[in-house]
């Protein structure tokens, strides 16, 4: 049964995501970004983290992707219809991932990650996932949770500073 | 039962469908996209040996990832807007003031 369920999340995955990297228009672009953004969310929870899968809805499908609208905003979408969408060297780009997926492919065969943390399934029923890591970020990473709190307050005003009209005289 | 390697490999086909995009599209709000793409597909990496190796570790971390994507697509956008105002294109390969 779980293959099933992994199959069609993976099935869907992939093909959203060439989708998504090929779609002539931007807006179509990110519509079909949301679907993979819920996909991956199903992922998580496949894998016990629903926390992150909320987390995932929330910021990706829900901030993010609200941002990229925002953007194409800006952008003449009818130019857009009828100019190429693709860069002239793209032979090489698409030799350099395949030759990566390549690469990568064979490192995988020799992974083997060792099992045998605390955090068990069971204990994770018993205790749920958000309690778990809440209590990891907080006491365990408290000060990158700050950082992080930081970066994004850099972001924020970098944001403001960069889309803001010259001021006149 | 799928194993952790079904999820490695999902990973890393959206990962290099990603890079594929980011290299090859001329659109500046798609290479965006594209990264986010990437980002998604590290941090399936990271749940999926975090269950496997039944650590919370790599949940942490794809927390704080998604924190800074966040901020990236702000700042990423806000480059956008002001190359779009300045110079009026969104394309990568006619934004050549650094000779890149």
């Amino acid at each position: 049964m779980s293959q099933f369920v992994f199959g069609y999340y993976a099935a869907a995955i992939v093909f959203l995501s060439v989708v998504v990297v090929t779609r002539k228009n931007p807006v179509h672009s990110v519509l079909f970004m949301l679907i993979l953004f819920l996909h991956i969310a199903g992922v998580y929870i496949l894998l016990n983290a629903e926390f992150l899968a909320a987390v995932q809805v929330i910021v990706y499908a829900g901030a993010i992707l609200v941002l990229f609208v925002f953007a194409i905003m800006v952008l003449n979408l009818k130019e857009e219809q009828t100019v190429e969408i693709y860069v002239g060297s793209w032979a090489i780009a698409v030799a350099a991932a395949l030759g990566l997926f390549v690469i990568l492919l064979f490192g995988l065969r020799t992974v083997d990650v060792p099992s045998g943390g605390t955090f068990t399934a069971e204990y994770l029923k018993n205790t749920t996932n958000t309690k778990a890591l809440g209590k990891e970020i907080f006491v365990n990473y408290l000060l990158p949770f700050e950082i992080v709190s930081i970066i994004l307050l850099v972001a924020i005003i970098g944001a403001i500073v960069l889309a803001k009209k010259k001021l006149k005289g | 039962m799928v194993g952790l390697n079904w999820y490695m490999w999902l990973s890393l086909t959206v990962f290099c469908i990603g890079m594929v995009g980011f290299l090859t599209r001329r659109n500046i709000i798609i290479v965006f996209m594209s990264i986010e793409l990437m980002l998604n597909a590290v941090n399936i990496n990271l749940v999926a040996i975090s269950h496997f190796m039944q650590d919370l570790r790599g949940q942490v971390l794809t927390f704080f990832i998604i924190a800074v994507a966040a901020a990236e697509a702000a700042i990423g956008l806000a480059i956008l807007i002001a190359i779009f105002r300045t110079k009026g294109v969104a394309h990568v390969d006619e934004a050549t003031e650094m000779k890149g």
